[in-house]
């Protein structure tokens, strides 16, 4: 069985900026794929590859066996691509958008399934209104609904929440995750990493067009991310806590990092020797942000 | 449901939906044009023996507007589906290249020969005009509105912004249209500029055409027909490698 999507040594210039470099992964079937990294990093570089809008200067990209300038029709078949910018044409309402997407990729008569999919995105009300007068959320979901109607076992979503209100985000993470229990392999890129740590089994992590990180979610998270341990102090100058990181931030705020549980107590029995009264205490659990910020180098 | 006939209905689709604008308004244009120039010449100008001003006049400016209208169909389409960004749906899908041009080339003769059926209709009201060689006529207004359907998915795929498109327009169109005999005929200009004539295409377009009007023409009509044949084959072709290589589509 080959991977639903196969990426070997992808690289692509434009002019001077070298955007994927060496880019190699593979995406099994039934995966919910999460593509992360910086602004510019090259996320929609590599999906417009995937999708045939843009060509690799080198290597190859196969969907479920097929690749994508050589089987191109097979390949287009077997994809859909939410595209990170809202757009939308001007001249149709949302059903008529539909039909032609369907027709598109050589469906016919597939009345029945748009209006299914119109029902899951809640966008029965608005069939028959024109794109022009649907809000960025709606418009997002039209393109969600055009990049299934022709039932792609492998769906690509390019930052499908960005400027999206908070109820949208999750009404569309509950029905990626739906059809991805219904077999889909879904590769998502979003900047929101508490999504991708919630979705995602699996995440790439790409800077300036190079693959920093590939693994399971939670390795990446037991590798690269220790605790965060926040306190609220009074009563005297904080002690020196040694090898660990401490920042001081005014009105009696520590943020300390911890690699393990283990060295809460420690803290706690150096700030009770320095006469320093604890106000307040929250441990957070490691989470994606470190990692990203470990990897990147920058703030997501 | 084939890609090729979405595309095509799609693209006819867009043209019809506004079509007080795509087909209406270009009529009206070409009758002021009539209006106008009719009534300063009618009574200056006789080109053909036997023919009116007026009546000489209408083929060439049901051939213009057939030719601009074809241009403005397949131009505009696509460059306002790369400014908005929605040529992402044509471009997702399987849709062959071949499939591709067939259907903008399409979608633009049709708009083209709407127009110009336009055209005609209404002047038939107020004008008795001779049919002599309808099937040359209609051979001609096909072949011309597919020719500047093409060059305007040239002109749609070359441009990255609207003005660019309004350059192209107005420095090689509307001068190779102009000056090719739709106001007068080849025969009343001095020599050097009869030569030059015989450089334009649509020079041949306008002639032929008005042959199946008039059953007389400045060239020879198989002369004109495959020059006109001719360079609707080199363009094609042209066209058809552009897509192939994805130039400024596919990055
Ligand atoms: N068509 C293009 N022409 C020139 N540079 C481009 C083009 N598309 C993207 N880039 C550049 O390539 C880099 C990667 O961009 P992109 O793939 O959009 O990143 P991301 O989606 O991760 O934010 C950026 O520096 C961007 O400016
Ligand atoms: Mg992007």
């Amino acid at each position: 069985m080959p991977p639903a999507l196969r990426i070997e040594h992808v690289s692509k210039r434009f002019g001077g900026l070298q955007a994927l470099d060496d880019v190699s992964l593979e995406i099994a079937e039934g995966e919910i794929f999460g593509l992360l990294g910086p602004n510019g990093a090259g996320k929609t570089t590599l999906i417009s590859i995937i999708a045939g809008l843009a060509r690799a200067d080198t290597g190859s990209v196969s969907i479920l066996g097929a690749d994508v300038v050589r089987d191109y029709r097979v390949a287009r078949r077997r994809l859909g691509v939410v595209p990170q910018e809202l757009v939308f044409d001007p001249f149709f309402t949302v059903r008529e958008a539909l039909r032609f997407q369907s027709g598109y990729f050589g469906l016919g008569e597939n009345a029945a399934w748009i209006d299914e999919i119109m029902h899951h995105l809640d966008l029965t009300s608005k069939a028959d209104v024109n794109m022009r007068a649907l809000s960025g959320g709606m418009k997002r979901r039209v393109l969600v609904a055009q990049a299934l109607v022709h039932k792609p076992p492998v769906i690509v979503l390019d930052e499908p929440t960005a400027g999206v209100d908070v109820a949208l985000r999750q009404g569309l993470w509950a029905f990626v995750q739906r059809l991805n229990r219904d077999g889909h392999t879904i590769v998502l890129t979003t900047h929101y990493l508490e999504e991708a740590e919630m979705l995602c089994a699996r995440i790439a992590m790409l800077k300036s067009g190079r693959v920093v990180a590939l693994d399971s979610t939670k390795n990446l998270l037991a590798r690269f991310s220790g605790l965060t341990l926040r306190l609220g102090v009074a009563g005297g100058e904080p002690p020196d806590f040694g090898t660990i990181q401490c920042v001081s931030q005014p009105g009696g705020r520590l943020e300390l990092q911890l690699d393990s549980h283990a060295q809460i107590e420690p803290v706690l029995a150096r700030l009770r020797e320095a006469g320093v009264q604890l106000r307040e205490f929250e441990v957070s659990p490691p989470d994606l942000e470190q990692v990203f910020l470990r990897l990147t180098g920058h703030q997501a | 449901m084939t890609p090729f006939l979405t595309l095509l209905s799609k693209e006819l689709l867009r043209f019809w939906k506004v079509a007080f604008q795509t087909v209406a308004a270009p009529v009206l244009t070409a009758l002021l044009y009539l209006v106008i120039f009719a009534q300063a010449l009618e009574a200056h100008v006789q080109v053909y023996p036997g023919i009116g001003y007026t009546v000489f006049l209408i083929p060439g400016l049901v051939m213009m507007s057939v030719l601009q209208n074809a241009f403005a169909n397949s131009s505009s389409s696509l460059i306002q589906s790369k400014v908005t960004g929605n040529i992402v749906f044509v471009l997702l899908p399987p849709i062959s290249y071949v499939e591709f041009f067939s259907a903008y080339v399409i979608a633009s003769i049709v708009r083209g020969l709407s127009v110009g059926i336009g055209v005609l209709a209404v002047t038939w009201w107020f004008v008795d005009l001779p049919v002599k060689q309808p099937l040359w006529a209609l051979s001609f207004a096909i072949l011309g509105a597919g020719l500047l359907g093409t060059l305007g998915l040239i002109a749609g795929i070359w441009a990255d912004k609207f003005d660019q498109l309004a350059a192209f327009q107005n420095f090689i169109i509307m001068p190779l249209t102009f000056l090719s005999g739709v106001f007068y005929s080849m025969q009343t200009l001095p020599s050097f500029w009869q030569t030059l004539s015989h450089f334009n295409p649509f020079f041949y377009m306008i002639d032929g055409f008005r042959y199946g009007f008039f059953g007389v023409s400045d060239v020879p009509v198989l002369h004109s027909l495959s020059v006109v044949a001719g360079a609707l084959i080199v363009l094609c072709l042209f066209t058809l490698r552009l897509l192939s290589t994805g130039y400024k589509l596919r990055y």
